[in-house]
């Protein structure tokens, strides 16, 4: 069976056309630029994850937002659920860039991190 | 600040940031960027989502963290930033005129300038949406804005016209904000944006995509209340009958980036009227001596590496002008041939460096499905070719070329060189 | 609240704001009602902004008279109101050989209306006065005495004098019915209640037929509204230098090419039917057909370099299409200004002073005020300034250092002058017709989410308050991280 992939580990985006055995094993893979894609199939064919970026409230900041990602790609049809959880959480100022937000989101391991530094101040 | 300086940068962006710290590497003094932001970051403040960095860090990262590497080293080599402040003249001799509330009026003198304006969007107008004109139509950027830093959503139901990865981005950023976006509509036959982005944002998400579809008319005395669409036909022509009223309370517009040069255009620098930015060598000269570009300014990028690449060498270029190096002419000139839309940079000096490499950005004008070469032609001989998978309008090719290498395969003693796609 | 008038108008339109404002020279009470959120926001500030010079309306007709005693009043009303007022003259273009003879008609009907300066060009005198012409151009007809306004600032020039002078404004205020005492009107009801007075003026634009018909005056005239669509150009990609008219058909005066004030080729209009009274959408058909109209002067407008559309409605009456400025017999207090349609605007301060005649005429008793103010000076636009004025103003207000709108150089200052002013402007598209801000190639893209903080600081309403064009044109609507209730 072939199947077809559009990698999205680089924004180059390879179409990646993969041929499965009956079972679901990979006999044969074309299209990928480089070793990552074959890691993007493997991964999108057992455990899709995928990057959630979003942003938490910010009390005392100069801005009234701080934006947050997983430090890791995080199951892929989990990541409604983990906006969710995300959503309410308030931080108060200064932030610092990868501080820790939300130890491990839905007892995935993986940690929301800020991605920028707020300081004190306005609002 | 002072009233002259060594090399003044005009936008804090990622080209900007990077023009001034090799400015300050190469050995310029007094080096000043100038932001009408509150803070250095440029547009990738706004731009929370992963995606940045992986040309240069190898990694993965969202926009801010991307800046923050930047921002840090500038600050570190102190670089002067002033912020609030917009710069609303440049002449070409380099006399800088701009605003502010602290200083108000400000009027100081450059040895070498470097224009890192980045981009704006494209809008309503100019996509000839026609109907009323309620509030709730928005462009993406705007939206990115509003919801990321400023901390506002716009509406509840969104339509989004264009197949742009800003376009894309903002669906799975309003989905995840807890709004709901109805559909993403293009014009064109093809998706606009990077396919990662329609898989990572669309698909995921279960939200639709509807190709070669437009806006007919947009609806709502006071606030949107619905948009009509129709299908187009292969020459762009709605096909009657194809009409489809769909209820929403925003209008998200996608439909293209323009190089913001209204400063450039004062101070005498020439346009190109493809890539709708500053025609400029390799070395990011323009034709005004001691006036450099980088960045969204010169052409619309994909990847923010080459974009602090450009940045780098534009910053380099400007810090030796400053301290009275020559200025070596543009040897030739690089058009597009079959195939290729804009190409930048437009000429080539071919003295820059000891390897002399040249970064080429070029465009497809239509799309290849298969295997391309890239090649740069003097008349019929290929003097330079490059392999790629394919070629869409949408994904920039970037080609590192090796000068001298390339110079050695002239014959003619041509000036005019052409890049074109071939199918393989 | 006051509820007790002398003079109440409806409408807020530059027949209505010239009105009130001639009026506020008097010892009178005056109260302007108008159903949008701000002056000027129907027809006047969406139509082709020409003071037309007069050879056009049929002579011996309301229109004829108006328009040149208009346009000569305009001359002075302008700068005593701190409009922006281009003395442009204008140009009807023959196109073939096969339209010259309606010049000489045009030409022959302006000396019956005695409007002064009127030429016949030929071809090879006008190549060189506008070289981007059709080149099958066979004359035009030179009009010297025409005008390019700036019509929405003209509209609020005349309500801020007014409302500087005394007279009051309530917006978001619709008239909905008259109260009558015998055969005489005694005020008038609004969705803000009732207000009494002792005359009420009908300037309410395409309403005004219904508005006279709840009267009971002028039964049988009707109001056909019918639009007409505009399309601007970003103004370094296209400059025309001058006011550009085809030859007129039986539909109107045609699709021209002009120069705005403010320096933005503009074209338009065509005419097509509304759907309803207040349908000003433009169609993909209408802008087509502008584009279209345009190009048989212009060959080389170029769409791809448009920055803004809309369209505006026309009040086309079918009182021999002419304009309908009189006393009814059958109710006391009621003036009524209907059918106002092209040359509305070139006649509104003739119309206007006639209004004054006609109340003095009807044993309404108007004292002269002691005091009154008849010049406006307007507020400062930073781009328009010399580099030395601005340094100079910026030190005395810091605000005006601050750009907000980058591609017009809008600053903080203006806006806040903007709603600090005589008429405040209470929405964004308020600010945007005061200050240009978010008119330019970006059309607010970088500037609304600036300009929203601005407005709410100064407004003291939360973000989510602000308004596009009044109640019900919110422009956000909730904090990001606001959960919506599932
Ligand atoms: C929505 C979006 C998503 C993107 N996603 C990706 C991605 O996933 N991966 C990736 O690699 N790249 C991505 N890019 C591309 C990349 O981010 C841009 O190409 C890059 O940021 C452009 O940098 P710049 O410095 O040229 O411009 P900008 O970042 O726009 O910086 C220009 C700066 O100049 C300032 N300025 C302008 N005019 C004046 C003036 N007159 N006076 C003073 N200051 C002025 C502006 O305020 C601004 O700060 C994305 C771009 C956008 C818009
Ligand atoms: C396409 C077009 C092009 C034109 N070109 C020109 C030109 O070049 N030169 C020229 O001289 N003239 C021109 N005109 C004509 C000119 O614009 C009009 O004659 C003029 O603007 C009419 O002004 P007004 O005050 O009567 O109407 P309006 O500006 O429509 O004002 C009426 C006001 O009344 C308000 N109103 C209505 N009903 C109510 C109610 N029930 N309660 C409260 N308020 C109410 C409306 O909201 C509106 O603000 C053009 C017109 C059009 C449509
Ligand atoms: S295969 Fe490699 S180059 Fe291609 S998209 Fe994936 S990561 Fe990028």
């Amino acid at each position: 069976m072939e199947k077809k992939f559009i990698c999205i580990r680089c924004p180059q985006g390879c179409e990646i056309t993969t041929t499965l055995d009956g079972l679901g094993a990979i006999t044969d893979i074309t299209g990928n630029s480089c070793k990552l894609g074959i890691d993007y199939v493997k991964s999108e064919l057992s455990d899709p994850r995928r990057t959630i970026t979003t942003t938490v409230a910010v009390t005392g900041g100069e801005l009234p937002l701080c934006p947050v990602w997983s430090e890791k790609p995080i199951p892929k049809d989990r990541v409604m659920e983990a906006a969710a959880v995300i959503r309410p959480i308030t931080v108060a100022a200064p932030v610092d860039i990868n501080q820790v937000i939300c130890e491990n989101i839905l007892g995935t391991g993986i940690n929301i991190i800020s991605s920028r530094a707020i300081t004190k101040g306005g609002q | 600040m002072k009233k002259i300086y060594d090399v003044v940068v005009i936008g804090a962006g990622p080209a900007g940031l990077s023009a001034a710290i090799e400015a300050k590497k190469s050995g310029a003094g007094d080096v000043l960027i100038i932001e009408r932001n509150n803070e250095p970051g440029g547009i990738l403040l706004q731009c929370i989502h992963n995606g940045f960095g992986s040309v240069i860090f190898k990694k993965d990262l969202p926009g801010p963290a991307y800046a923050w590497n930047f921002i840090e080293q500038a600050r570190s080599l102190n670089v002067e930033m002033v912020f609030d402040t917009m710069v609303v003249d440049i002449t070409g001799g380099r006399k800088i005129y701009a605003s502010n509330s602290v200083e108000g009026f400000i009027e100081l003198d450059a040895k070498a300038i470097v224009l890192a304006m980045g981009c704006r969007e494209r809008t309503r107008a100019q996509i000839m949406a026609p109907g009323d004109r309620p509030a709730g139509v928005f462009t993406a950027g705007m939206v990115q804005r509003l919801v990321n830093i400023e901390g506002y959503m716009p509406g509840k139901n969104f339509v989004i016209l264009g197949s742009g990865d800003i376009g894309m981005i903002m669906a799975r950023r309003l989905t995840l904000e807890g709004a709901k976006v109805i559909k993403i509509i293009e014009l064109l036959p093809y998706l606009t944006g990077l396919r990662r982005n329609y898989v990572q944002c669309l698909q995921d998400f279960g939200i639709p995509l509807e190709l070669s579809t437009t806006i007919k008319r947009i609806t709502g005395k006071k606030r949107v209340e619905a948009v009509e669409t129709v299908g187009v036909d292969e020459t762009l022509t709605p096909i009657a009958g194809t009409e489809r009223v769909i209820a929403c309370d925003s209008l998200i517009l996608s439909v293209g980036l323009v190089p913001e040069n209204e400063l450039s255009r004062k101070a005498g620098v020439v346009l190109d009227p493809l890539t709708l930015g500053p025609v400029v060598d390799e070395t990011m000269a323009t034709n005004v001596p001691g006036i450099f570009a980088a960045g969204n300014v010169v052409t619309i990028y994909d990847l923010v590496d080459y974009v602090s690449m450009a940045g780098a060498t534009a910053g380099i270029s400007a810090a030796k002008f400053a301290a009275g190096a020559p200025v070596s002419p543009p040897a030739f000139t690089l058009t597009p041939g079959d195939g290729v839309r804009t190409v930048m940079p437009q000429k080539i000096t071919g003295l820059s460096g000891p390897d002399a490499s040249v970064l080429v950005e070029l465009r497809a004008s239509r799309e290849f499905a298969g295997r391309v070469s890239v090649n740069i032609l003097e008349d019929e001989n290929i003097v330079y070719s490059h392999v790629e998978k394919y070629a869409r309008p949408a994904e920039m090719i970037t080609l590192k070329i090796n000068w001298n290498e390339t110079a050695k395969k002239l014959s003619n003693n041509k000036s005019g060189l052409k890049v074109n796609i071939a199918k393989i | 609240m006051r509820t007790n008038y002398d003079v109440i108008i409806i409408g807020s339109g530059i027949v209505g704001s010239l009105t009130a404002r001639y009026l506020s020279a008097y010892d009178i009470n005056i109260l302007v009602v108008e159903k949008e959120s701000d002056v000027g926001m129907n027809t006047s500030s969406a139509n082709s902004a020409i003071i037309h010079s007069g050879y056009d309306p049929a002579p011996n007709t309301l229109k004829a008279a108006m328009n040149s005693l208009g346009n000569r009043l305009w001359h002075t009303l302008a700068p005593e109101l701190g409009i922006a007022f281009k003395e442009s003259g204008s140009y009807v273009v023959a196109i073939g050989a096969g339209e010259l003879p309606v010049l000489r008609g045009l030409y022959e009907r302006g000396i019956a209306n005695s409007i002064p300066g009127l030429k016949i060009i030929n071809k090879a005198e006008f190549l060189t006065r506008e070289p981007l012409i059709n080149p099958d151009v066979s004359g035009a007809l030179w009009a010297p005495t025409a005008a390019v306004i700036d019509p929405f600032g003209a509209v609020l020039a005349a309500a801020e004098n007014a409302v500087v002078n005394g007279a009051e404004y309530l917006f978001e205020t619709e008239f909905t019915g008259f109260i009558s005492g015998g055969d005489k009107i005694t005020g008038i009801k609004t969705t803000r209640g009732d207000f009494s007075c002792k005359w009420v003026v009908n300037s309410a634009g395409i309403h005004s037929g219904e508005i006279a018909k709840k009267a009971g005056t002028r039964k049988d005239f009707i109001i056909t509204p019918r639009k007409g669509s505009y399309l601007v150009f970003d103004p370094v990609k296209l400059s025309i230098n001058n006011v550009l008219f085809p030859v007129p058909t039986d539909k109107g005066k045609g699709t021209l090419v002009s120069t705005t004030t403010h320096g933005n080729v503009m074209i338009g209009p065509n005419n097509e039917p509304c759907e309803n009274m207040d349908d000003s959408a433009t169609t993909r058909a209408g802008v087509e057909e502008v584009l279209k109209g345009a190009k048989k002067l212009v060959p080389s407008i170029d769409q791809k370099n448009v920055i803004a559309m809309y369209a505006g409605i026309r009040a086309s009456g079918n009182a021999g299409r002419d304009f309908v400025i009189d006393i009814p017999v059958e109710i006391k207090g009621l003036v009524n200004l209907c059918g106002i349609e092209s040359p509305g605007f070139a006649s509104a301060p003739a119309i206007a002073l006639k209004v004054v005649e006609l109340l003095k005429s009807a044993g309404f008793e108007l004292k002269e005020k002691p005091g009154w103010i008849p010049v406006r000076k307007p507020a400062p636009h930073l781009h328009t300034l010399s580099l030395k004025e601005r340094a100079e103003l910026t030190a005395k207000n810091p605000a005006y250092g601050r750009i907000v709108c980058r591609c017009e150089e809008i600053t903080e200052g203006e806006i806040i002058d903007a709603m600090r002013s005589p008429v405040p402007a209470r929405t964004y598209d308020g600010i945007k017709r005061r200050t240009w801000l978010g008119t330019g190639r970006c059309q607010g893209s970088f500037d609304m989410p600036r300009v929203i903080q601005i407005m709410a600081r100064e407004m003291g309403i939360p973000e989510t308050e602000v308004t596009k064009k009044g109640g019900g044109s919110e422009i956000v609507f909730r904090k990001t991280k606001e959960v919506p209730a599932r």
